[in-house]
């Protein structure tokens, strides 16, 4: 199967400021988080897969589809949620939806149909007769959402979806996003200087500093190599349950008198350490896994300078 | 993602040919230009000429008719080719009038509510989007000018004969091809300045300003130089030129007068610019109107 994105050294200049420089790597992930801060070059790499800035250097490939000689066919394959408010002026919703759907190829009697599905899947149902100047911010974006699905793309690009939006409505934007993305039929491409949401909705990111790739990771890989590391609240015989859990072969080490970090090795189960709690009368308070953040991941990142991490999969390089 | 799933579904009907697509922007900006009672009005008023210019070419042909009027319409009111000449003439005139109304938002309305990044993230064009934009008044206007131009044409036919068809097939060919250059023109006019400047009553009065302004220099300079050269910044006049060449009675003398210089009598003639150098200052002034357009017609604007 096709990776979702591959950039294959992917470079774009205005004038002679170059803002994308080498970009390489094989983006596969069900959700994309596309992270950096501002003027790292996260929404002109949007613009670019879409075909709307040329490429200077190299190229990139969507679905297996190259983005300088098969640009329209991509753009069919894709929906679009701008940043920016972007709206067709004196509208009613549903016949901009309509119109956006339409304009994806769909027969008018079908467009009009997805047009009022997709309004009632974001939320906007009973508001889809409005005219779209008379909406808040939040409904906005949950418009834009609509326009963006309502042909049924492959990939769905969404450039700060959660913009400006209150705690609620944020919720609902998340909780959609993860659902087209658990329904599988679509992959999502998420930037967002939010690293909260990118981190409830992302599997894969990509951070770019200075227009070069400063780090791509899958975060459910980083998850799961972070599984064993494990922090445990306790009451009881603390220092006999360490030793015990020590004769295991796990590494320990007490943060204070209640609080024990353990690596658990390969065979060691977490039922494991219920045993010899159970055994020792110890109550075990609290258990996380412990992890990195994806906080502490971007932070590593910018700090690590513009090196490209390893492109793909990988996890050794944060 | 029927509304009792609430879930996504992708879409797997049929598609539209990618050749028509440019089709729906009419469509849809149709229902736009009709919701405005000034437009309708004006538009009805646009008919009120071919209903006149059909009266008369029904009259031409009723001896009863001319009988009771006793007047000799046939000397009065010829139709030939000046006849359509006046008609097109009136009528482009009107479809300009009708541009200044529904031209000035059509690409200026997109641009400030930062529309065009939706239109081009789909399979759609620039292209594709201008032609969609020109449409809208290429078929509106049409619908006044070559349309019931025909429409009349055919009416003198029926009732003339068929050799008259024959005979003056060339005039049908003038009223399509002069409304349609004069079409062309006012579409890419009035969306480059639809595009470039946003508030739509400076729209319109830059259209009504590059129409009349020119010409008003350009009979300054005829009249200072003794000459028929400014009509070439003339938008109407180089208009004219095209209209009379296509209708066949374009001719280059258009008048003399008489004069002294150093107490000598001397005779000035007056002779149009070629027609050739009309039609260039035309393309001319349309390749500048795209340049203008195509620059703004942006996802989004780069700059440098």
């Amino acid at each position: 199967m096709n990776p979702v994105i591959e950039l294959d050294g992917l470079g774009v200049a205005f004038g002679k400021r170059h803002i994308l420089q080498d970009l390489r790597g094989t983006l596969n992930g069900r959700a994309i988080g596309l992270l950096g801060p501002n003027g790292a070059g996260k929404t002109t790499l949007i613009h670019t897969l879409l075909g709307f800035h040329p490429a200077t250097d190299g190229t990139a490939r969507i679905f297996g589809q190259d983005i300088t000689t098969d640009a329209k066919r991509i753009r069919a394959l894709i929906g679009y949620m701008p940043e920016r408010d972007s709206f067709i002026a004196k509208m009613t919703c549903v016949h901009f939806v309509r119109l956006m759907a339409e304009l994806s190829g769909m027969p008018p009697d079908a467009a009009l149909e997805r047009a009022h599905e997709s309004l009632f899947y974001v939320g906007l149902g009973e508001a889809r007769y409005r005219t779209l100047d008379t909406y808040s911010l939040g409904m906005k974006q949950l418009a834009k959402l609509a326009q963006a699905i309502v042909h049924g793309p492959k990939l769905i690009i969404l450039d700060e979806p959660t913009n400006g939006l209150d705690p609620p409505t944020r919720l609902r934007m998340i909780r959609l996003i993860r659902e087209i993305r658990d329904s599988g039929e679509a992959r999502i491409m998420l930037s967002s200087h939010l690293l909260r949401d990118v981190e409830e909705c992302c599997d894969e990111i990509l951070i770019l500093k200075d227009g070069r790739i400063a780090a791509n990771c899958n975060l459910e890989e980083e998850r799961k190599a972070n599984r064993k590391f494990i922090e445990l609240e306790m009451r009881g015989d603390n220092r006999g349950f360490a030793e015990a859990v020590g004769r295991l072969g796990c590494e320990y080490a007490f943060t204070n008198e209640r609080r024990l970090k353990l690596v658990l090795p390969e065979g060691v189960e977490i039922r494991d350490l219920y045993k010899i709690a159970a055994e020792r009368e110890v109550q075990i308070r609290r258990l996380n896994f412990k992890r990195d953040s994806l906080e502490d991941i971007f932070l590593k990142a910018m700090e690590s300078g513009t090196t490209t991490a390893a492109g793909g999969n990988g996890n050794g390089s944060l | 993602m029927a509304v009792y799933e609430h879930g996504y579904k992708p879409y797997a009907g049929s598609l539209t040919p990618e050749w028509s697509r440019f089709l729906i922007l009419p469509r849809h900006a149709s229902r736009d230009v009709f919701r405005s009672k000034l437009f309708v009005a004006f538009f009805a008023v646009c008919f009120i000429y071919p209903l006149v210019a059909a009266i008369l070419i029904y009259l031409h042909h009723n001896v009863n008719a001319i009988a009771l009027m006793k007047l000799d319409l046939r000397e009065l009111v010829p139709i030939n080719a000046s006849f359509f000449h006046a008609f097109i003439t009136t009528q482009c005139m009107l479809g300009f009038f009708l541009t200044v109304l529904i031209g000035p938002p059509l690409v200026s309305r997109d641009l400030a509510n930062n529309a065009l990044p939706l239109y081009l993230s789909r399979p759609f064009t620039r292209k594709e989007y201008v032609v969609g934009k020109m449409c809208v008044i290429l078929i509106l206007v049409s619908l006044i000018t070559w349309v019931p131009g025909l429409l009349l044409f055919l009416l003198q036919a029926y009732l003339e004969g068929a050799g008259w068809l024959g005979n003056n097939l060339r005039l049908a060919g003038a009223i399509f091809m002069s409304s349609f250059v004069w079409i062309v023109v006012l579409a890419i006019l009035s969306l480059a300045v639809s595009a470039w400047l946003k508030w739509r009553v400076v729209a319109s009065g830059a259209l009504l300003a590059i129409l009349f302004i020119p010409s008003a220099f350009g009979e300054i300079i005829n009249e200072l130089f003794r000459t028929r050269l400014g009509h070439l910044i003339s938008l109407g006049a180089i208009m004219n030129s095209v209209w009379l060449g296509l209708f066949g009675m374009f001719q280059r003398q258009t008048g003399r007068i008489e004069g002294t210089r150093s107490g000598r009598v001397i005779e000035v003639t007056f002779y149009e610019p070629p027609l050739w150098s009309s039609w260039l200052m035309l393309a001319l002034f349309c390749a500048f109107c795209v340049l203008l357009l195509m620059r703004k017609v942006r996802a989004y604007e780069v700059v440098k």
